[in-house]
């Protein structure tokens, strides 16, 4: 590694998308065990609007990306509530952009920013930025922990958390706000186009990798983690932008995932065994590989990140 | 009549009397009185009454749009009311009423495994990641065990086998110690033989747990041998009392307001309103419909 990579002139930035892939993975694995995936990827399109916003009338980008994150968050929780929301997200998405290529039309800077704010600029992160990053992944976090067994169960079956006096939409109001405040911290380094997949690959191959939700969860902040590291080194020795490298990861992550899941037997075998009797005992015994528990056993500790047993 | 389902037990169960009442027991854990439900200006419920004990297994018996969904959900508190009263027996907050709701879609890859869920069942209502404690554990475990579930412990929810789910949602249900189980359609999509393991728990948690069970269905047959009372929903009424005294051509003719014929075959009930068979069998083997005549 060179010394430009982690000269002072760079902490801010590793600091900053640390942060970063904390928020992103936690909030993630909810994004994932909720199919939430199309919110998420609205809300940051909404954000960017935000962001070009802010550079128009000079205010910080944070700021307007942070205003805009929670507006959208809030739009597609209320008005979902009551229509189909994959619908209503994507009015909401679409109304924001289209106000969003508005700003960055009356904007003079327009393509080297706009560039930026689609995908990502670590290498712009200044420390000054580091405390409010800090506080709103505290928030997030806190919000993460607070709701957490909430979240559970209105991710395995929302019915199960109304029958306990749990309002499901309350939860995912939230689940969504959270959201918003994820991608307030990750759209400055990863981009608009791409804080979706920081929050959508690591978690969707960490609940492959481990069975319990606590697990699942560290296993996604883990791979969140290595991916915004090892992007930042691949951006700055390449040149290429930083969310190329996050978006290729978050694929490779989820097809490794996978692989995991094969091998270790725990798929089940096929759709139709769901539906009919009891017969099999144990999860384990329904592995379609005979090979499979030892050989994915091996495959599975090989690609636990250290620390994390699944 | 008398008892006219008393002799439908089949396949070889061991109690030959069918299951007798809990007598003398306390006042009521559930009353439901003049329950009126009204969605999109159609009444779906109209006028529904009946009491349920705690230890009796009651179904919740009527045809694909009778109500039966709606009814539980009012009891659950979920669904508004246009008149009538729901009534719980002493407290009534998160824990007093067990759910198992219709077609649970589990995702498979959920990293969420059985006692996970049961887990989820104990204090899922609660704020805070829950921190693992080994009481917390052991609970889980012997609710599972209660379901004779334990060996799927370790087992993501959503690759388990339709059964498997059932029995472990049953566990979750039962974690907060309710007085009162619902479970809505809990036998459909079931093979016969996780059909009449699914009812047997049933029956055994009533004994063992003193918990009033209300199941709703389609078909009255598996559920007869264990069943104490019966709530008929036709038209948005219903009929209800011990399942003797409701099961009767008079009793459900007067319910569906058109002649109906209860037909007793093979230990088997079959309910035939006008020229439509009200009995699941029909759904899935229609030639054993048709041998069992065409009345009315």
């Amino acid at each position: 590694m060179g010394a430009g990579l982690f000269s002072s002139f760079m902490t801010g930035t590793w600091l900053e998308a640390s942060i970063v892939a904390v928020a992103a993975g936690a909030v993630g694995f909810f994004v994932v065990v909720r199919g939430a995936a199309f919110a998420a990827h609205a809300i940051p399109q909404g954000a960017f609007t935000g962001a070009a916003g802010a550079a128009l009338v000079g205010v910080n980008t944070l700021a307007g990306v942070g205003v805009f994150s929670f507006l959208a968050a809030t739009a597609i929780a209320r008005w979902g509530r009551r229509a189909r929301r994959d619908v209503v997200t994507a009015l909401i998405l679409v109304g924001l952009l289209g106000l969003g290529s508005l700003f960055l039309s009356m904007s003079l800077e327009y393509s080297a920013q706009t560039f930026s704010l689609l995908f990502g600029e670590p290498l712009a992160v200044g420390t000054g930025e580091l405390l409010p990053t800090g506080a709103i992944a505290a928030a997030c976090l806190a919000l993460i922990v607070a709701m957490y067994r909430r979240l559970m169960l209105t991710s395995v079956a929302p019915e199960l958390a109304a029958a306990r006096g749990v309002n499901p939409e309350n939860v995912e109001t939230w689940f969504l706000l959270s959201v918003g405040a994820a991608t307030t911290l990750a759209l400055p380094v990863v981009g608009a186009l791409l804080v979706f997949s920081l929050m959508i690959g690591p978690p969707s191959a960490a609940r492959f990798i481990a069975r319990r939700p606590a697990a699942a969860v560290a296993v996604s902040v883990a791979l969140a983690l290595v991916t915004v590291w090892v992007a930042i080194a691949a951006a700055f020795y390449s040149g290429w932008p930083l969310g190329f490298f996050v978006g290729v990861l978050g694929v490779v992550w989820y097809l490794l995932g996978r692989l995991v899941h094969a091998r270790t037997g725990d798929a089940r075998s096929t759709g139709d065994a769901r539906s009919t009797g009891d017969a099999r005992s144990t999860g384990d015994a329904r592995s379609p590989a005979p090979q499979g528990p030892a050989a994915g056993a091996a495959l599975r500790k090989a690609l636990a990140p250290p620390g994390i047993s699944s | 009549m008398r008892s006219p389902v008393g002799t439908t037990l089949r396949r070889g169960r061991a109690s030959d009397e069918g299951p007798a009442l809990p007598e003398g027991s306390p006042p009521p854990v559930l009353v439901v009185e003049g329950l009126t439900v009204t969605l999109g200006g159609r009444e779906v419920l109209k006028d529904v009454s009946f009491n349920l004990h705690a230890g009796e297994l009651a179904g919740l018996i009527g045809s694909n749009g009778a109500g039966k969904t709606t009814l539980l959900r009012a009891v659950l508190g979920l669904q508004g009311t246009a008149a009538g009263t729901v009534t719980l027996s002493g407290r009534r907050d998160h824990g007093s009423l067990g759910y198992v709701p219709q077609k649970v879609s589990l995702d498979p890859d959920l990293p969420v495994r059985a006692r996970d869920l049961v887990a989820l069942g104990i204090d899922g209502q609660r704020l805070g990641v829950g921190l693992h404690s080994s009481s917390r554990r052991a609970r889980a475990e012997e609710l599972l065990s209660s379901v004779g579930a334990l060996h799927l412990a370790d087992a993501r929810v959503g690759a388990l086998s339709g059964g498997e789910q059932q029995r472990v949602l049953i566990a979750h249900a039962l974690a907060s110690k309710p007085r009162l189980l619902l479970l809505d359609e809990p036998l459909a999509n079931l093979d016969l033989r996780s059909t009449q393991e699914t009812v047997s728990l049933l029956a055994g948690l009533t004994r063992s747990h003193g918990v009033a069970v209300l199941v709703s269905t389609h078909d009255i047959n598996p559920l007869l041998p264990f069943m104490h009372c019966v709530v008929y929903l036709a038209g948005g009424r219903a009929a209800s009392g011990r399942t003797a005294e409701v099961v009767r051509s008079d009793v459900l003719s007067r319910l569906y307001g058109q002649h109906v014929d209860v037909l007793h075959a093979h230990g088997r009930v079959i309910v035939s309103v006008g020229d439509e068979h009200r009995e699941s069998g029909c759904e899935l083997a229609p030639d054993d419909c048709a041998e069992e005549g065409q009345p009315a």
